[in-house]
């Protein structure tokens, strides 16, 4: 885990860029008059994107910006493992190494991260453009591994293929996000075994007719009321 | 097999445009007005009558829930639809795909939604490592409020706005009540029930909470009929599912099939098959990290859903098949989520915040075998004492991998305990 404090250092002062101000507007507008403070999480993103990481005089900010207590933000931006409460590199690596990850290899994206970046995670690299940590699961787990660096997912990696997209960015190039062994998306490997049936994409070849009717999409049998017995669990009760 | 028409997501893999052009040759937002015209009570009693139970995890049947909203509006009170978009429980990635692919499901659902739980607006929340996602989603927003399918003022006369939420980084808040909390701008921590959501949910007003799959796959239950919905699957496990299939098989991919379809059949079809063909198996976590495993023995003609994993007394959950062959380290693939519960316990409660974590260092030491034989049962009992003793089921769910394994693996922690203990004698 981060450390979930502040950090030591911290700079002067905090103002939003002119641009970001504006965003974070529209984020308050987003809720009802009086709720500002539902924008917090997104303040201290925008802030994050601009200084790099989560500081004491951002954290201030905010919480005069949406007339919050102080503690109220901190609270937030120490709650959320996503806000960096240090610097990071400019290239920040998130490497998911739960077990679906790990079943399939994690551990070697993570030794790549080690070679490449920096013996611990959470230090950044000598030449200040990177940093890395391991992550829970980041929902993309049937390209697994995958790794996040910044904003764009990379899957379906081996510890080979990481060191190549590491070197690749410290060359200031941009490998291409995504699927590592030419995958579109999440579809098996070699082309997907459903949605091949090219009607479903021209409207001229669909089984057309108008949208149901009033009656017709009231007009169920019988026999689905019967189905209908289901045992009831309380909202939110897992599975 | 399900065939490709009666399947909902047919931009799933992201193959076609995500736009709204494309998503209209698709057939959505096809007749959405006459959706509405049905009413507020028909929809939900269609949805009833589909069978659809929540994609969540907990399947609970949605159109009861939509029917726990009030019937009139407090003027003070104004109805809110959450969906729940935080998808983090490992193995499962299938809201991403309809986010970033196929969102327009997931628009045209959420104005049908919350027209029939009489909301005039609606946030989703995207976990906030879903950037990509966040904005295609948004994308598909600014699409339908440009082409004034939402909006306070749009073609199908509900007023509705639509906004896309995010997160920071906490599986937590895939909880309902904590996932409010977190939109209201707190820590992310789970509210005591009752009050439930629809009573008291979002700044104290009545609100549904829904996972992402269960509002996309409204517009097309109510196009096509409940009748349609409710012939696809089993009686009470009705419809199509989006399944994740992960770990040690061919071809890990995510696929819509048929609720109730064999666990062999969808591996074997869809993810290439197992790693060293079927025998290779070891294990398979059918449902998510919170479900309990089950052996090859049981997975090998056990149906994918709710009612046919609970007979097996493990779960469908999210759907997320993970899949683990013969040269699985089981104990460890259980210790690691014993360690994701830990990290990802809010700590509220003191079960949830000192079992997880006691859990997690015994898992440890099980793993390698640093343990006595006695301390497997101790393990038992302490995993019953957290589980139903806590404000939320992340308590539950800690406990219930490890109740798997030691259901169905008490050999393999006894002889890893029996093989450390010779180690150590002849040290
Ligand atoms: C610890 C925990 C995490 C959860 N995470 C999610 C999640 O990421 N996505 C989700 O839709 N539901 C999640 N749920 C279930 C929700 O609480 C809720 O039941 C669900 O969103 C309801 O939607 P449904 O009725 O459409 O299934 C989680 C539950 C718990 C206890
Ligand atoms: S069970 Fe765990 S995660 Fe849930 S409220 Fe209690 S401490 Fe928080
Ligand atoms: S386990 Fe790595 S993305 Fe889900």
């Amino acid at each position: 885990m981060t450390a979930r404090r502040l950090h030591e250092e911290q700079p002067a002062g905090f103002a939003f860029s002119e641009e970001n101000m504006a965003r974070v507007n529209q984020w308050i507008a987003k809720f009802p008059p009086g709720r500002q403070r539902s924008a917090v999480i997104s303040a201290l993103w925008i802030g994050q994107e601009q200084e790099g990481w989560v500081t004491k005089p951002m954290i201030e900010e905010v919480a005069k910006l949406l007339d919050m207590p102080y503690i109220r933000v901190l609270e937030v931006a120490t709650f959320y493992t996503m806000f960096h409460l240090k610097p990071v590199g400019r290239h920040h690596v998130q490497v998911c190494t739960t077990t679906p990850c790990w079943l399939r290899g994690s551990d070697d994206v993570v030794k790549a991260c080690k070679k490449h970046i920096s013996d611990k995670p959470h230090s950044v690299s000598a030449d200040g453009e990177f940093s890395w940590e391991e992550v829970e699961c980041l929902g993309a787990c049937v390209n697994a591994p995958m790794v996040l660096i910044n904003s764009d997912p990379y899957e379906d990696l081996t510890g080979e293929k990481t060191e190549e997209i590491l070197e690749a960015i410290r060359r200031g190039e941009t490998p291409k996000p995504g699927s590592q062994i030419g995958r579109h998306a999440s579809e098996p490997e070699g082309g997907p075994t459903t949605l091949t049936e090219r009607a479903l994409y021209d409207p001229t070849l669909r089984h057309s007719g108008p949208s149901l009717s009033d009656d017709e999409a009231k007009n169920v049998t019988p026999g689905v009321e019967q189905r209908e017995a289901p045992t009831q669990k309380p909202p939110g009760a897992a599975t | 097999m399900l065939s490709d028409r009666d399947r909902i997501f047919t931009n799933l893999y992201g193959f076609e445009g995500a736009d709204l052009e494309s998503a209209r040759r698709r057939g959505n937002w096809d007749g959405t007005k006459k959706l509405l015209d049905l009413g507020p009570e028909a929809i939900v009693d269609i949805m009833k009558k589909s069978g659809l139970r929540g994609r969540g995890g907990a399947g609970f049947p949605t159109g009861l829930k939509w029917s726990f909203m009030p019937k009139q509006v407090d003027p003070a009170r104004p109805h809110y639809l959450v969906i729940n978009a935080d998808e983090s429980e490992p193995g499962t990635c299938k809201d991403r795909d309809i986010l970033r692919n196929d969102p327009h499901t997931l628009v045209e659902g959420a104005l049908v939604a919350s027209f029939a739980m009489r909301a005039h607006v609606a946030y989703i929340y995207v976990r906030g490592e879903f950037i990509r996602e966040r904005e295609a989603l948004q994308r598909a927003v600014d699409e339908a409020y440009a082409a004034r399918l939402i909006g306070k003022d749009n073609v199908h006369g509900w007023p509705f706005d639509l906004y896309v939420h995010h997160g920071a980084g906490a599986y937590i808040c895939g909880e309902e009540t904590a996932l409010l909390e977190s939109l209201e701008g707190k820590k992310g921590q789970p509210r005591l029930k009752p009050p439930f959501p629809a009573n008291m949910g979002l700044y104290g007003c009545p609100t549904t909470v829904n996972n992402v799959e269960s509002i996309a796959v409204a517009p097309t239950i109510l196009r096509r009929g409940a009748e349609w919905f409710a012939g696809i699957g089993r009686p009470n496990n009705t419809g199509t599912k989006v399944f994740c299939i992960s770990g040690h098989v061919n071809k890990p991919c995510n696929v819509e099939e048929a609720m109730g379809i064999p666990l062999k059949e969808l591996i074997e079809k869809h993810a290439g098959g197992v790693r060293g063909g079927w025998d290779n198996l070891l294990a398979v976590i059918p449902g998510g990290a919170s479900v309990p495993l089950i052996p090859k023995s049981v997975c090998d003609d056990i149906l994918m859903d709710f009612d046919s994993l609970k007979a097996a007394q493990t779960g469908l959950g999210t759907a997320a098949v993970i899949v683990m062959d013969k040269s699985t380290d089981i104990v460890k693939a259980i210790q690691r989520l014993s360690y994701f519960y830990k990290h990802e316990s809010c700590g509220q409660c003191t079960p949830c915040r000192e079992g997880t974590g006691w859990m997690w260092r015994v898992m440890t030491r099980l793993q390698q075998g640093r343990a006595a034989v006695d301390e497997i049962d101790l393990l038992q009992e302490v995993t019953k004492q957290v589980e139903g003793h806590t404000i939320c089921a992340l308590g539950d769910a800690a406990a219930w991998p490890i109740q798997g394994l030691i259901r169905h693996f008490r050999p393999e922690l006894e002889r890893r305990i029996r093989e450390y203990g010779a180690l150590k004698a002849a040290e």
